[in-house]
């Protein structure tokens, strides 16, 4: 019994630790087919949840399961070993596979195998939704399964979109190496947006009724570590790490006793994560003495300014709105507008925040982004335009899909208009 | 790996034939297919008359089908292709971009099938 234990622990560990650098180090081997690396690297893990219960946990685990791992790849191989292309394949995995006593695995050049791998999984040719879970499923190691309940879809339709997006890989010849000097900032940047979009799917989520997509922000946090880890001097990558943790900071007080989301200005501060706002300073405080900024950086800026506030009115509200429009001339968007305007309106006023949205163009996406009616709403009310408040309100409400915040809106509708 | 480079364009953008912006234009391709042929990376590359000259062949049920035009009906016309041998598809797409057309048409990048490759 107790052994069974023990192998479950020690499993769990080894697929803690060891299963990214085992697929990027396999997929280095394979010449890039991360598909076939992931089956391998999958069916190593069957095998050590088949084996080692009885057996006994190997001396060395991570050893263990590469040779399991490259064995199977190379009898996949053997059996579609028609083509030149997979016998090539072959003699590369079988060079390594001299031995047969497992020896410690040669972890020299995983961190470059890693990055490899990144880069391929957040290639600009694959469809951004494929590259968001391809990324979760080989440098997260969350299960299908996982990965398909995080994205609010069957286990079968993520499976498929997986399988299709390593058919892609391997067919369009998707490279695994670092993109040369000239497009690496540009494809940097892509990988950041990837784990931007985890955390965001997480952090919206933590306020709807699927708490178990909580777990996307610390997969995104996990991840930017790891990106941050191997390209230690990308302002940005230090950027959006910051941005991240100072953010998630702010996660307990973000919802009530019963789950229903408290806006920033009605946070309980003493629950705010001090380590993390301390980790997440320090880090942007990195990023910015490398003088190079960026937008993730700008954004997590402003989450520090938040996060030094000792409470909502002592918020340095000039100096955000600043930093708001620094990243509306780096990357322009109604969005950045809506928030700059209501950062000038805490500032200056709310006729102040009003003109700013005055000018923006509202086509029919703005017309279906909740938090532009929202920002409206709020403004008018202050403004005194109890009126137009009361339809921006009411637009705003008929946005929201969660039910717990379209309650918070409801109630904060109340507070400022009284009816 | 050998790609084809799809190059389409909708017949009334780009530069007009007899404006200096034209000449422009066919200059940067006499360029571009200059480097590209002095790379060793072509294998072949073709213009192609237009949309208008295109006959469709279908067998449905037996019957065959013949018809005017391209396959499909799109604002974009095929004008010409392009066959590279290259290592990946971040160099093909790096010729992709070097194209002309890249610019107010597009360039479809796709490998050629796997019993293509070899060899």
């Amino acid at each position: 019994m107790t052994e069974a234990v023990e192998a479950a622990e020690a499993i769990e560990r080894a697929y803690r630790e060891e299963w990214t650098p085992l697929l990027a180090t396999l997929a280095g081997q394979l010449g890039g087919d991360v598909g076939l690396a992931e089956d391998a690297a999958a069916e190593a893990f069957a095998a050590a949840v088949a084996e080692w219960p009885g057996r006994g946990v190997p001396s060395r685990p991570g050893a263990w399961l590469t040779t399991v791992a490259r064995r199977r790849a190379i009898d996949r191989l053997r059996r579609e070993a028609t083509r030149s292309a997979a016998l090539d394949r072959m003699e590369t995995l079988m060079r390594d596979d001299d031995t047969t006593e497992p020896e410690p695995a040669d972890r020299s050049g995983v961190a470059d195998d890693r990055l490899r791998l990144m880069f391929t999984c957040c290639h600009p040719a694959l469809a951004l939704e494929a590259r968001v879970a391809l990324t979760l499923r080989a440098l997260g190691g969350l299960e299908v399964s996982e990965v398909a309940r995080a994205f609010l879809t069957t286990e079968t339709t993520m499976y498929q979109r997986l399988v299709r997006a390593k058919r892609k890989i391997k067919a369009a010849g998707i490279p695994y190496r670092v993109p040369d000097a000239d497009e690496l900032p540009e494809r940097v940047h892509g990988i950041l947006h990837v784990i931007h979009l985890v955390y965001t799917e997480g952090h919206v989520a933590s306020t709807g009724d699927d708490l178990v997509r909580v777990d996307l922000c610390q997969e995104a946090i996990r991840l930017c570590r790891l990106v941050v880890e191997l390209l230690p001097t990308d302002t940005e990558a230090l950027g959006l790490l910051a941005f991240l943790l100072l953010t998630d900071a702010r996660r307990t007080a973000r919802t009530d006793g019963r789950g229903l989301p408290v806006a920033l200005e009605d946070q309980d501060r003493g629950h705010w994560d001090q380590a993390l706002i301390a980790e997440g300073t320090a880090i942007l405080g990195r990023a910015l003495g490398l003088g190079a900024p960026g937008p993730f950086q700008v954004q997590a800026a402003i989450a520090a300014l938040h996060a030094e506030a000792p409470h909502w009115d002592a918020t340095d509200w000039t100096q955000i709105a600043a930093l708001y429009g620094e990243l509306s001339a780096m990357a322009p968007s109604p969005v950045v507008t809506i928030n700059r305007a209501a950062a000038l309106a805490m500032a200056d006023g709310p006729h102040v925040g009003l003109a700013l949205l005055a000018g923006i163009d509202v086509d029919g996406r703005v017309d279906r982004y909740q938090p532009w009616h929202a920002t409206r709403a709020e403004l008018l009310a202050r403004a005194g335009d109890a009126e137009g408040a009361e339809i921006a309100y009411r637009r705003a409400v008929e946005l929201t899909a969660s039910a717990a915040e379209r309650e918070a809106l409801e109630a904060r509708r109340r507070r400022i208009l009284g009816s | 790996m050998k790609y084809m480079l799809l190059l389409r364009h909708e017949p009334t953008a780009g530069p007009a034939e007899g404006t200096p912006e034209f000449d422009a234009e066919m200059t940067s391709w006499g360029e571009v297919m200059g480097e590209l042929g002095r790379s060793g990376s072509m294998i072949a590359a073709h213009g192609l008359d237009t949309e208008a000259t295109a006959t469709t062949v279908r067998i449905r049920n037996g019957e065959s089908l013949v018809s005017d035009g391209p396959f499909a009906e799109t604002k974009e016309a095929f004008f010409s292709y392009i066959i590279i041998d290259v290592a990946d598809l971040d160099a093909a797409l790096v010729w992709a971009r070097k194209m002309p057309n890249v610019t107010y048409g597009s360039v479809e990048v796709r490998p050629l099938s796997s019993h293509e490759q070899d060899g």
